[in-house]
C-alpha cells in the first residue's frame, strides 16, 4: 500500500467567515489506482464525515466535481493521483467563487448568466413534420461548443470575470456561440444585443485562461472571437434573420 | 411551505420531459433534484436512442411494429406488448421534437438524422449524437425547462412522500444548500429519480443512482415490479466499471478472448457482437469462467483498432477519451479490457403507460419506473426512448387528471406531519452518533453481496447465502448513527438516509430472483436454465412489509407477438 496526502481547503459557514478558509490534511492509502474523487470519498467515509464536495457520474461528463488541484483546474473524477507525479495533493474549491461549504461553491450567478443568453433554439418558421435538415458540415460547426459540461472551470479561471461581476463569462458566451452557428436557429437579430455589449464579448481580452482550464479541451475564446467578428459583420452588412 | 400543482422529483430526461409537458399545458410545475438537472445521470448515456425513422440506407423497411417486435423479443417476452407498441409508435414524433428543440443529432449527407445498428435490433434504428447522445439530449431538455421558466429546486434531496387520505400530496426533503428539512406539497407528484445501479458494487451508473424514488414509493405501499431483472452490460471498463457503449460494437468493434477469437460466433452466430446484452454478457462470463479471459484473468478485449483512427475520432471520440483517461488505453492503438457490469434496472415502480401508480397522485417515469417495456432484458437505445416517451405521457396524464381541480384534503398539515417524522428520524441518527453502526460498512457489504451473489449467473444455494447477508444488513440499518450532525451539504446525512432504501431494493432483487425458478432474459439460473412460460410468464410484484418484501404475481399483456424461443 502506498499513501498520498490530500491537503484540502475547508470552509464551514457555521464556524468560518465567508472567505476565510483552513487547510486540513488527510492520508489516504491506495494500491496504485486512485482518483481524487475516490480519495475524497475515502475521507468522507472513514476519516471525516463532514467533508463536502459535489459528485455524480464519476466519468467526466456531468461537470459536478470541478476543483483546483495542484494548481490546475481539473475534474476530481478524471484526475488519477498517479498522473500528478507527487504524493502531496492540494485540493481547493474553484477559485474566485463564493463558497457553500468546503469544495462546494455557489454556482447561482454562473447558471443565471447561462440562462440569460437564452441557450435554447429559437425559430419562427413552422416546424417540419420530420427533422429540420442540417448538413453534416453545418452539424460539424456545433462539435466544439456542445461538449461543454458547465463545470465552471473556465468561469472560475477568467480574470475578466474576477474584475467585472456582470461579465457573462466564457461559458455563457460559448453557448451563445453554439446557437449562433446552429443552422436551425432563426434568432440572429434577437440574440445580438445579449452579447454585443460591454457585459458580453468585449470584456474578453483573449487571455485564454479558459482554454487552459477546460477539462474537456474546448476553446471558449475561439467562440467569443467568432462572435466579435459576427458583430462587426452585422453592423456593416446587417443581420440576415 | 412551498406548494406547486405538480412536483417532479428528478431532473433527468424523464423528469424534465414530464415537467415540460405539464408546464406547456399551463400547470405550475417544480422540479426537485439532488443535482443540477444538467448533471443528471442521463447525460452519461452514450450510444443513442431508438426510433423507426428508416433513415439508415439499410433501414428503409423499418416500422414501429418491427421495433416493438424486437423490443418484446429482446425482453424475453416479459414486456407488456401494448406498452412496447405504444412506445415505438410515439418514438419518431418525440425524436423529431427533440430535433426541433435543438438536439444536435449526428447527420447523414442529406441532412437527416443518422442511425446506427444496435444490439438485438432487426434494423439500424439508433439515432445518435456521436457517442454523447445522453449529454446532448439532456442539455436540450434542460434548456427547454429554462425557456419555459419551470421552477427548479436544485440540490434538494428528497427522502419520502407526503401521503394524505390515500393520496400522494408531496414530498419531504433535505435542502442541501440551506441545510433544512422541508415539505413541498403538490396536487400530483411524478417520480423520476432514475435507476438503482449503485445497489451493486460494479455498476456503470452514476454515484447518485441509488434508487431513492423507487424505495420511497415502495415504503408508501406501491409495489415494485420485476426487480430481479438487472441488466449487466457486456462492456464495462475493467478498473472503473465505466461504460464503453454498445455503439462500439454497432460501429463494428469485436469482442476477443485470450486466443484472439471472436467468440461470439459460438453463442450468436448471426448477430455476433450485436446480440442482446443478456446473451453477450453471459457469453463473456462463460469465456472468463472457462479460462479464456485475457491471460486467464477476468476480462476480455473490446477491439476497435480495425475501425481506424478516422472513424473512431468521428463516431466514438468520447469512448476514446474515457479509455485513455480511466484505463490508460488508446483504442486506436490497443484493445480495451472490459467485462460485464451492472448497468440498468429493468424493474421499478409499477405503473401503466401513462405513469399512473397504484397510489393516486403518484406517477412514475424513466428508469425508476416499470411500465413494462423492457421486461427481462432491455435493448440498448430503448431506455433513453422510454424516458422521453413516458415522461411526456406522465406529464399529459397529470394534466388530464387535474382537470377536475385540486384534490381535497389538507396537504399542508400532512406535510408538517411528514417533516416532523423526518426530523425525529434524523434526531435518532444524531443521538446514536459515531457509536451507532457504520453506514459505510453496511453499504460496502451490501454492494459486494449483490455483485457476488446476484450476478450474471444465479443459483439457489448461492442466492440463499446472499439473501441471509442482506437480511442481516437490513437489521443493522436501524442501528446506524450519523457522524456529522447538521449543517449544509451534509453528505453523511444524505448517504445515511438513502442507505436503508438501497438495502430494501437489494432485498427485492434477491427475493424475486430466488423465487423465480426459471431463466429469462437477464435472470439466468444455472439450476433452472430453461424459460418456463407455463409458470413464469408473469410480472413479479414486491410489496413492502416490516418483515421484508412480500411477492405477488401479475399477468403480462400479450396478444400481438406469440412467445418463441429467442435465437440471434
Ligand atoms: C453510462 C450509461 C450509458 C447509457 N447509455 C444509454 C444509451 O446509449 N441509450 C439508452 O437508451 N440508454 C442508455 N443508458 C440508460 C439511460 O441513460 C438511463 O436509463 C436514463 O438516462 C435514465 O433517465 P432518468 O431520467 O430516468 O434518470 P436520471 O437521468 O438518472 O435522473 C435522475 C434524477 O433524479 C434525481 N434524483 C435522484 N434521487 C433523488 C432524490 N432522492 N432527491 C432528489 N432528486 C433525486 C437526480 O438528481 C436526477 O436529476 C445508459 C446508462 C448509463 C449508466
Amino acid at each position: 500500500m502506498r499513501t498520498v496526502t490530500f491537503h484540502i481547503k475547508r470552509y464551514d459557514p457555521a464556524r468560518d467567515a465567508q472567505g476565510s478558509t483552513r487547510v486540513q490534511s488527510f492520508e489516504i492509502p491506495h494500491g496504485g489506482q486512485l482518483t481524487v474523487l475516490e480519495g475524497l470519498f475515502y475521507i468522507q467515509e472513514k476519516l471525516d464525515a463532514s467533508l463536502a464536495f459535489r459528485y455524480c457520474c464519476r466519468a467526466s461528463i456531468c461537470g459536478s466535481c470541478a476543483m483546483y488541484i495542484n494548481g490546475r483546474y481539473r475534474l476530481a473524477c478524471q484526475t488519477n493521483v498517479l498522473h500528478l507525479h507527487t504524493d502531496e495533493v492540494r485540493i481547493e474549491p474553484l477559485p474566485h467563487m463564493p463558497l457553500v461549504k468546503d469544495l462546494v461553491c455557489d454556482m447561482t450567478d454562473f447558471f443565471a448568466k447561462y440562462e440569460y443568453i437564452r441557450p435554447w433554439l429559437i425559430r419562427s418558421s413552422e416546424a417540419p413534420a420530420k427533422e429540420i435538415l442540417q448538413s453534416q458540415a453545418d452539424r460539424h460547426k456545433l462539435n466544439m461548443p456542445i461538449d461543454c459540461i458547465l463545470c465552471g472551470c473556465c468561469y472560475s479561471s477568467c480574470p475578466s470575470v474576477w474584475s467585472e461581476e456582470h461579465y457573462l463569462g466564457p461559458h455563457a458566451l460559448l453557448w451563445a456561440y453554439r446557437f449562433e452557428v446552429d443552422s436551425r436557429d432563426e434568432a440572429r437579430k434577437e440574440r445580438l444585443p445579449m452579447w454585443d455589449n460591454e457585459r458580453g464579448v468585449y470584456r474578453c481580452h483573449t487571455i485564454t485562461n479558459c482554454v487552459e482550464a477546460c477539462p474537456k479541451e474546448l476553446n471558449p475564446t475561439e467562440g467569443i472571437q467568432w462572435l466579435k467578428m459576427a458583430a462587426v459583420r452585422r453592423r456593416l452588412f446587417g443581420a440576415s434573420k | 411551505m412551498p406548494h406547486h400543482q405538480l412536483i417532479v422529483v428528478g431532473g433527468g430526461l424523464a423528469g424534465l420531459r414530464a415537467a415540460v409537458e405539464a408546464k406547456a399545458a399551463g400547470l405550475d410545475v417544480a422540479i426537485l433534484s439532488q443535482v443540477h438537472p444538467g448533471r443528471s445521470h442521463s447525460g452519461a448515456a452514450q450510444g443513442g436512442i431508438n426510433a423507426a425513422l428508416g433513415n439508415n440506407p439499410d433501414g428503409h423497411d423499418d416500422t414501429p411494429e418491427k421495433h416493438a417486435f424486437d423490443t418484446v423479443k429482446g425482453s424475453d417476452y416479459l414486456a407488456d406488448q401494448a406498452a412496447a407498441i405504444q412506445m415505438t409508435r410515439d418514438a419518431p414524433g418525440v425524436i423529431f421534437e427533440m430535433d426541433h428543440w435543438g438536439c444536435p443529432f449526428s447527420r447523414y449527407d442529406d441532412g437527416r438524422i443518422a442511425q446506427r445498428p444496435f444490439g438485438g435490433a432487426g434494423f439500424p434504428r439508433t439515432c445518435y449524437g456521436a457517442d454523447k447522445t445522453g449529454h446532448y439530449l439532456l442539455h436540450t431538455l434542460v434548456q427547454q425547462a429554462y425557456q419555459r421558466q419551470i421552477t427548479m429546486y436544485v440540490e434538494v434531496f428528497v427522502t419520502g412522500l407526503v401521503v394524505d387520505e390515500g393520496r400522494c400530496r408531496g414530498v419531504v426533503a433535505y435542502d442541501m444548500i440551506h441545510g433544512g428539512l422541508e415539505a413541498f406539497t403538490a396536487d400530483a407528484v411524478v417520480m423520476a429519480t432514475g435507476g438503482a445501479g449503485r445497489i451493486y458494487g460494479n455498476s456503470t451508473n452514476a454515484i447518485i443512482s441509488t434508487g431513492g424514488g423507487a424505495a420511497m414509493a415502495y415504503l408508501a405501499g406501491v409495489p415494485l415490479k420485476d426487480m430481479e431483472f438487472v441488466q449487466f452490460h457486456p462492456t464495462g471498463l475493467l478498473t472503473t466499471n465505466i461504460l464503453m457503449t454498445e455503439g462500439c460494437r454497432g460501429e463494428g468493434g469485436y469482442l476477443l478472448n485470450d486466443e484472439g477469437e471472436r467468440f461470439m460466433a459460438r453463442y450468436a452466430p448471426k448477430a455476433m457482437e450485436l446480440a442482446p446484452r443478456d446473451i453477450t454478457s453471459r457469453s463473456i462470463t462463460t469465456e472468463i469462467n472457462e479460462g479464456r479471459g485475457i491471460g486467464g484473468a477476468d476480462y476480455v478485449h473490446l477491439d476497435l483498432r480495425h475501425l481506424g483512427a478516422e472513424r473512431i475520432l468521428e463516431r466514438l471520440p468520447g469512448i476514446r477519451d474515457l479509455a485513455i483517461h480511466f484505463e490508460g488505453v488508446d483504442p486506436i492503438e490497443e484493445p480495451i479490457p472490459i467485462r460485464p457490469v451492472q448497468h440498468y434496472t429493468m424493474g421499478g415502480i409499477d405503473c401503466d403507460v401513462d405513469g399512473r401508480t397504484r397510489l393516486p397522485g403518484l406517477y412514475a417515469a424513466g428508469e425508476c419506473a416499470c411500465v413494462s417495456v423492457h421486461g427481462a432484458n432491455r435493448l440498448g437505445g430503448n431506455s433513453l426512448l422510454e424516458t422521453i416517451v413516458f415522461g411526456r405521457r406522465a406529464g399529459m396524464a397529470v394534466v388530464s387528471d387535474l382537470e377536475g381541480g385540486a384534490p381535497s384534503g389538507d396537504a399542508a398539515s400532512a406535510g408538517r406531519a411528514a417533516v416532523a417524522a423526518l426530523e425525529s428520524r434524523v434526531r435518532d441518527l444524531v443521538a446514536r452518533g459515531a457509536d451507532g453502526a457504520d453506514p459505510y460498512a453496511i453499504r460496502a457489504e451490501m454492494v459486494a453481496t449483490t455483485r457476488d451473489y446476484f450476478g450474471v449467473f444465479r443459483e439457489d444455494a448461492v442466492m440463499r447465502t446472499g439473501l441471509e447477508i442482506l437480511r442481516r444488513l437490513k437489521d443493522r440499518c436501524s442501528l446506524v448513527g450519523l457522524r456529522n450532525g447538521g449543517g449544509v451539504f451534509n453528505l453523511d446525512l444524505i448517504r445515511t438516509l438513502e442507505l436503508e432504501g438501497m438495502v430494501d431494493l437489494a432485498l427485492c432483487v434477491a427475493e424475486g430472483a430466488l423465487a423465480r425458478t426459471e431463466s429469462r432474459g437477464s435472470h439466468a439460473r444455472t439450476d433452472f436454465p430453461a424459460r418456463d412460460d407455463e409458470k413464469w410468464l408473469v410480472h413479479t410484484l414486491a410489496y413492502h412489509t416490516p418483515e421484508g418484501p412480500r411477492l405477488e404475481y401479475g399477468p403480462v399483456a400479450l396478444g400481438t407477438f406469440e412467445p418463441q424461443e429467442r435465437k440471434y
